[in-house]
């Protein structure tokens, strides 16, 4: 074997026979590092879902331009071209009142409500769909409901920018705070590894104290609790993983049959095999971090005598 | 003249608070000597071991080692001087979660050397003390005899050009101890130099060795065991309870 790897694969192997000495203890602590993991990972991904189905949602921004009853024909047709000539449009579509009654009645629970009704109290209406996608078509609605207000013969216009922008902040406040959540179980991470990896020190202090006297360097001493504090966060990870996984495959059917309701898929998706290995790499380099500190803390109080 | 295997010039150290265990040692041990230390309890021969592998620091004065100037080391240089010394400890320093071969092989595995050749050498050393058959064995199920045969295996198995040992027949009946004596002097024969820290002048005098002696942190006398100075006898008094205390071998 290559003399610079040799070291390495003995530390390796240190580590691998810890594990087989107490396979347990280090399972739990794996679990506790896992748990820790899960919590942040479980909150990006349900934040990214919501981003994701209101971004498909959001795809058609459209503004419903409700005509004042009793509108000529040739008043509502010369409102259609208008529509239909300004930027931003791309379709336009006619709703007559009869056909909303319609569809009201058709929608669940409606029809009961409908049918108390002695005459149809809905408007013509036109809807336009607009082409910019984002901040840009939120803008777009804006702009032309203010135009359309101004016209007569309009009841009411109605653009769906407002509660885009809100749920658009609102998703904001959601990244930051699983940020936050990220951070303070970052350090979390790195303080369990710490703690682990200071018993590791205490319960090993004999052999760390006849190997120093025997002439181990301060790198070989030091190096199977990096390997450890390594596999603790890797494996914590791991472990993160599927337990944030496994909450997902369980939650699914119920949001398949929700969302059913509505004609969209609101089933929950999974990270990307290149975001799931980076998010071991960095639970596997918090838990080297935080072995990092507890080594640095705790060995040289070890002064063989 | 050759190089000196171990040599004190003017080494004095002094503990914090103020008490000094040594002052103005002087000395110089040649490679393939066999060297006593002796003097009574409280002396400094333990502290004085404690110096060669930079276990302990001297205060002021030079240590050589090898030629390797040990009070100038730095503490990056320490361990690959004490890969050098093959040091068998007073309270013996076993690891007891895990077998005989195991605690004879963690020298090699500093070194990272290949296992095999690792294994090989350490039943090589447990061959030479006659604990090759206990290798499996935890050293809790060793007697205080074998033990010690143990830690002499663990200190030879890097062949060390010195061997240093603290009282390593203090617990031992005079049979045992006898028996690594003699262990001692057959790896001084092939050349290792050594050296013992011992109170028990009796079990060694038939062998005459170079005595060197501490009162008080001073050395009191340096030459052959044969010469019987005073300070001798007294160290050889001191040593009288523990020749009557049965051995647990």
């Amino acid at each position: 074997m290559n003399a610079w790897l040799r070291p390495h694969a003995q530390s390796l192997r240190h580590t691998a026979a810890r594990l087989r000495a107490a396979p347990f203890a280090a399972l739990a602590n794996v679990l506790v590092v896992g748990v820790v993991l899960a919590l942040p990972l479980s909150a990006y991904l349900a934040v990214a879902h919501v981003q994701a189905v209101t971004g498909s949602l959001r795809a058609e921004p459209q503004v419903s331009v409700f005509l004042a009853p009793g509108i000529s024909k040739s008043d509502s047709a010369a409102l259609e071209m208008r529509l239909k000539n300004t930027t931003g449009v791309r379709t336009v579509r006619f709703v007559s009142r009869d056909a909303a009654l319609a569809n009201l009645k058709s929608a669940p629970g409606m029809s009961d409500v409908v049918a108390t009704l002695r005459d149809n109290p809905l408007p013509d209406a036109y809807i336009a769909t607009l082409r910019d996608e984002g901040d840009s078509a939120a803008d777009t609605a804006e702009k032309l409901e203010q135009q359309l207000m101004a016209l007569p013969g309009i009841a009411h216009v109605q653009a769906d920018s407002a509660w885009v922008r809100r749920l658009g902040a609102l998703l904001r406040v959601g990244r930051t705070a699983v940020l936050l959540l990220a951070g303070v179980l970052s350090l979390a991470l790195v303080a369990v590894t710490f703690n682990t990896i200071r018993l590791q020190i205490l319960t090993q202090r004999e052999e760390i104290e006849v190997s120093k006297l025997m002439g181990a360097t301060d790198a070989y001493v030091r190096r199977p609790f990096f390997y450890w504090g390594g596999f603790l966060g890797a494996a914590g990870g791991l472990a993160a993983l599927l337990l944030v996984d496994l909450g997902r495959v369980l939650i699914n059917s119920d949001l398949a049959r929700f969302g059913d309701f509505y004609g969209v898929d609101l089933r929950l998706g999974f990270l990307s095999p290149q975001d799931a290995l980076a998010f071991l790499v960095f639970a596997l380099l918090l838990g080297v971090l935080g072995a990092y500190l507890s080594v640095s803390r705790h060995l040289s109080e070890i002064r063989p005598q | 003249m050759t190089q000196a295997a171990i040599s004190f010039s003017s080494v004095s150290k002094r503990y914090p608070g103020g008490r000094e265990a040594l002052s103005g040692i002087d000395f110089s041990i040649q490679p393939g000597e066999f060297v006593l230390l002796t003097g009574h309890s409280g002396a400094g021969k333990s502290t004085l071991l404690k110096l060669i592998p930079a276990i302990e620091r001297a205060s002021s004065g030079t240590i050589l080692v090898n030629g390797q100037n040990v009070s100038a080391l730095n503490a990056r240089g320490v361990p690959f001087l004490r890969r050098n010394l093959g040091l068998i400890f007073q309270d013996q320093k076993l690891l007891f979660d895990r077998s005989v071969l195991d605690n004879v092989m963690l020298p090699l595995q500093l070194t990272s050397q290949p296992w095999r050749d690792a294994q090989r050498r350490a039943r090589a050393a447990l061959d030479k003390v006659g604990l090759l058959e206990r290798e499996r064995a935890n050293p809790v199920a060793l007697s205080g005899g074998e033990q010690q045969r143990l830690c002499i295996a663990r200190a030879v198995v890097n062949r060390p050009a010195i061997l240093i040992a603290d009282e390593p027949t203090a617990s031992l009946d005079d049979e045992y101890a006898d028996i690594i004596m003699d262990m001692f002097q057959s790896f001084n024969r092939v050349g290792v130099t050594v050296l013992v820290a011992t109170h028990d002048l009796d079990l060694v005098r038939r062998r005459h060795p170079r005595l060197i002696a501490l009162e008080n942190g001073r050395l009191a006398g340096d030459g052959p065991l044969a010469a019987d100075a005073a300070a001798f006898d007294r160290s050889s008094a001191d040593a009288a309870p523990s020749q009557a205390a049965p051995g647990p071998a």
